[in-house]
């Protein structure tokens, strides 16, 4: 059990490509990181610079208050979990939980005692003699875990360890892997692509575009206080709207409403609105027109997909409220997110008014 | 290199077939082909079966059947003599130096053969730039006949021009390849190694590409050491190529260097080391001794028979196919 300092960490390959570019990361002891993003946006690299996996082009990584940078894997003190799970398909499982402390010449009652214990916590004792092969993909990913448990290592790494399982073994698998850990309290960190499993798992939240931190937090308020609109499309389910809209003098204009916002900006603004976050507005209240396009009924709530005047928007409304060819919407004045319309930063304004009729 | 590597690493895989038909099991039941008539199966293998039927059971039948007679030389009839053949070729001297020679020289060439495609194939694997470069330039000799082989061995170790005969000579030792029967034979297990090390480095190169790159990753994660790491994980996942490259080896020392040996010791001396399949022609079609040749290859096939069936009872066991 450790911390892990990730110190303004470069990725360079030999080509001139590079896939990180200065990444710094403070990761408590105990803590659960996700490090989330798009395909290609250098979290798996980071933590495989972290494993030891590939070389570290610039910067400085340390588990405790060791440098690693120039460690070899098997002297960091981590265990890795492998999407593909990167079992030792010849041994058996016994042989596969073993192999890690059997190499650090661990005594073999200790081996013994860990093997079990790791076993019986992850229900997979019956297992023990078989080979890779014969188990089935959820059991597979526990062997893999197990793997890691037995070794005791200062901190887990997961990379997208779930993402071959099925869906409904991913959700029982997700919840396992954070009681796990809650349990051992070991440093974790842990690369998705999946923003759900992002957004479960974490204690803090990494997310990542284009080799670079764009947000660090806790879910919830990355999921309220986006930074970018990058970060706003990427969290959360469905995407957070993003429509152009303007504002002059203080005040925001969209889709035929007005909010007086304390902003000094003026012009073009890029308006973030969650679906969630938009309601019908009651008979008599001035709203939005959109003209419904396409509905997703999802059970418990549906999504409505429709256009106000040239730009698309999705709406989640109960099955209850009775749908319309065009229906009128109300903008949640003390929910709006605005970001700069350029560079799609987070602009920190405040809505402070309520709605009203252009 | 994607059309080069499929079809090796296939070969263990139908291996694993044929050793689980060899046990009594069923390969594969879910991987069955359906056809509409039941001759159109034969139709399609008939001209295989043809060509082994005329050039392989055929001979093997008369091999068997004139290995029990003694044959006029110059064709005029034949008389049966039962085992005296076999007896003739078991009791005799040369016989029993030939195969004695034989058997060290089927080890050395498979066990060098087999390390050194080995070793090249684990240097390869682990270069990544110019990998394809390296690769071809170990294959290419793989593309040479064993005749032509054996000419430029031959020429390598040359008594007044080869270059290997004067690199000897800075060391003292005068090479003398054709005369002197434990240099020669050194010449003939070089060049018979040579030959076979590009064949067994494309095996050995597919299979260790083969290995998931996951799993060698978790392992240098789990055991520092690189060479328990070769020992513990890449090598029995390699088991399956180098138990199917074991058989093929020992197959081509005792058979195919017969175009290497014919090169170097053709027109020398005969205090020259030759191999059993070697003397079988030798006493066949020079010494116009068909029985006594036919009794020869009789019993270089019974050996070559147990000697397979020895590796599949005992070493198969241990070999985990993936």
């Amino acid at each position: 059990m450790a911390k892990i300092t990730i110190d303004n960490v470069v990725k360079t390959y030999a080509g001139g490509n590079t896939a990180v570019h200065g990444v710094t990361l403070d990761i408590q002891d105990g803590e659960f990181i996700v490090l989330v993003g798009p395909s290609g946006c250098g979290k798996s690299t980071l933590l495989r610079m972290v494993a030891g996996l590939e070389t570290i082009s610039g910067g400085e990584v340390r588990i405790g208050e060791r440098r690693v940078n120039d460690l070899d894997p098997a002297d960091r003190d981590i265990a890795m979990v492998f999407q593909n799970y990167a079992l030792y398909p010849h041994m058996t499982v016994r042989e596969n939980l073993a192999y890690g402390l059997k190499n650090r010449g661990t005594a073999k009652a200790e081996i013994e005692a860990r093997v079990a214990e790791a076993a019986r916590m992850l229900e997979i004792s019956q297992y023990l003699d078989r080979k890779p092969r014969a188990l089935s993909g959820g059991q597979r990913q526990r062997v893999a875990m197990g793997r890691a448990i037995v070794r005791k290592p200062a901190a887990f790494l997961f990379d997208e360890p779930l993402s071959n399982l099925d869906a409904k073994l991913r959700v029982t698998m997700r919840g396992e892997i954070r009681k796990l850990q809650k349990r051992l309290g070991t440093t974790s960190l842990y690369v998705t692509h999946d923003q759900l499993e992002a957004m479960t798992l974490a204690d803090r939240l990494v997310v990542l575009n284009g080799g670079r931190i764009e947000q660090i937090g806790k879910p919830l308020e990355i999921y309220h206080r986006p930074a970018s609109t990058f970060v706003a499309s990427f969290i959360g389910s469905p995407a957070m709207n993003l429509v152009d809209a303007r504002i002059d003098n203080g005040t925001l204009s969209f889709g035929g409403l007005t909010v007086a916002v304390g902003s000094a900006v003026n012009g073009p603004v890029t308006l973030g609105l969650r679906a969630e976050d938009m309601q019908v507005a009651p008979p008599g209240q001035a709203g939005m027109s959109m003209q419904v396009e396409y509905i997703e009924e999802l059970g418990a709530q549906r999504l409505v997909h429709g256009m106000v005047g040239d730009q698309a928007l999705t709406v989640t409304l109960s099955p209850a409220v009775p749908l319309t060819d065009v229906m009128q919407l109300t903008l949640p004045a003390d929910r709006l997110h605005l970001f700069d319309a350029q560079t799609g930063t987070r602009l920190h304004a405040e809505p402070r008014r309520v709605v009203q009729p252009a | 290199m994607a059309e080069l590597t499929s079809p090796p690493a296939a070969a263990p895989r139908m291996m694993a077939r044929m050793a689980a038909r060899l046990r009594g099991k069923a390969a594969d039941p879910a991987k069955r082909v359906q056809f509409d008539s039941r001759l159109l199966p034969w139709l399609f293998l008939a001209p295989q079966l043809a060509v082994i039927a005329v050039f392989f059971y055929w001979p093997s039948i008369q091999a068997v059947q004139s290995s029990f007679y003694l044959e006029d030389p110059f064709g005029f009839g034949s008389t049966f003599v039962g085992m005296a053949n076999y007896a003739d070729a078991l009791t005799s001297n040369s016989y029993q130096r030939v195969a004695r020679f034989t058997a060290i020289f089927t080890v050395l060439v498979t066990f060098l053969s087999l390390s050194l495609g080995l070793l090249l194939a684990v240097k390869a694997d682990a270069v990544i730039r110019g990998a394809a470069t390296y690769k071809t330039l170990l294959i290419s000799v793989y593309a040479i006949a064993p005749p032509v082989a054996g000419l430029i061995g031959m020429m390598f170790f040359d008594m007044h021009i080869g270059p290997f005969v004067k690199l000897a000579a800075w060391f003292g030792w005068d090479m003398r390849v054709g005369l002197n029967y434990f240099d020669t034979a050194f010449a003939m297990i070089f060049v018979s190694v040579w030959k076979q090390i590009p064949y067994n480095f494309i095996f050995f190169l597919s299979g260790l590409q083969a290995v998931p790159v996951s799993v060698r990753e978790a392992a240098f994660i789990d055991c520092k050491n690189g060479w328990t790491r070769f020992r513990t994980v890449v090598m029995p996942l390699l088991a399956p190529t180098a138990f199917f490259l074991l058989i093929i080896n020992i197959t081509y020392a005792l058979f195919d260097t017969f175009g290497v040996i014919d090169v170097m010791v053709k027109d020398k001396p005969a205090n020259n080391p030759i191999t059993l399949v070697y003397k079988v022609y030798d006493d066949g079609f020079r010494g116009n001794d068909i029985g006594g040749s036919s009794a020869q290859s009789v019993i270089l096939m019974l050996v070559v028979f147990a000697l397979t069936i020895v590796q599949f009872r005992f070493l198969e066991k241990r070999i985990h196919y993936g």
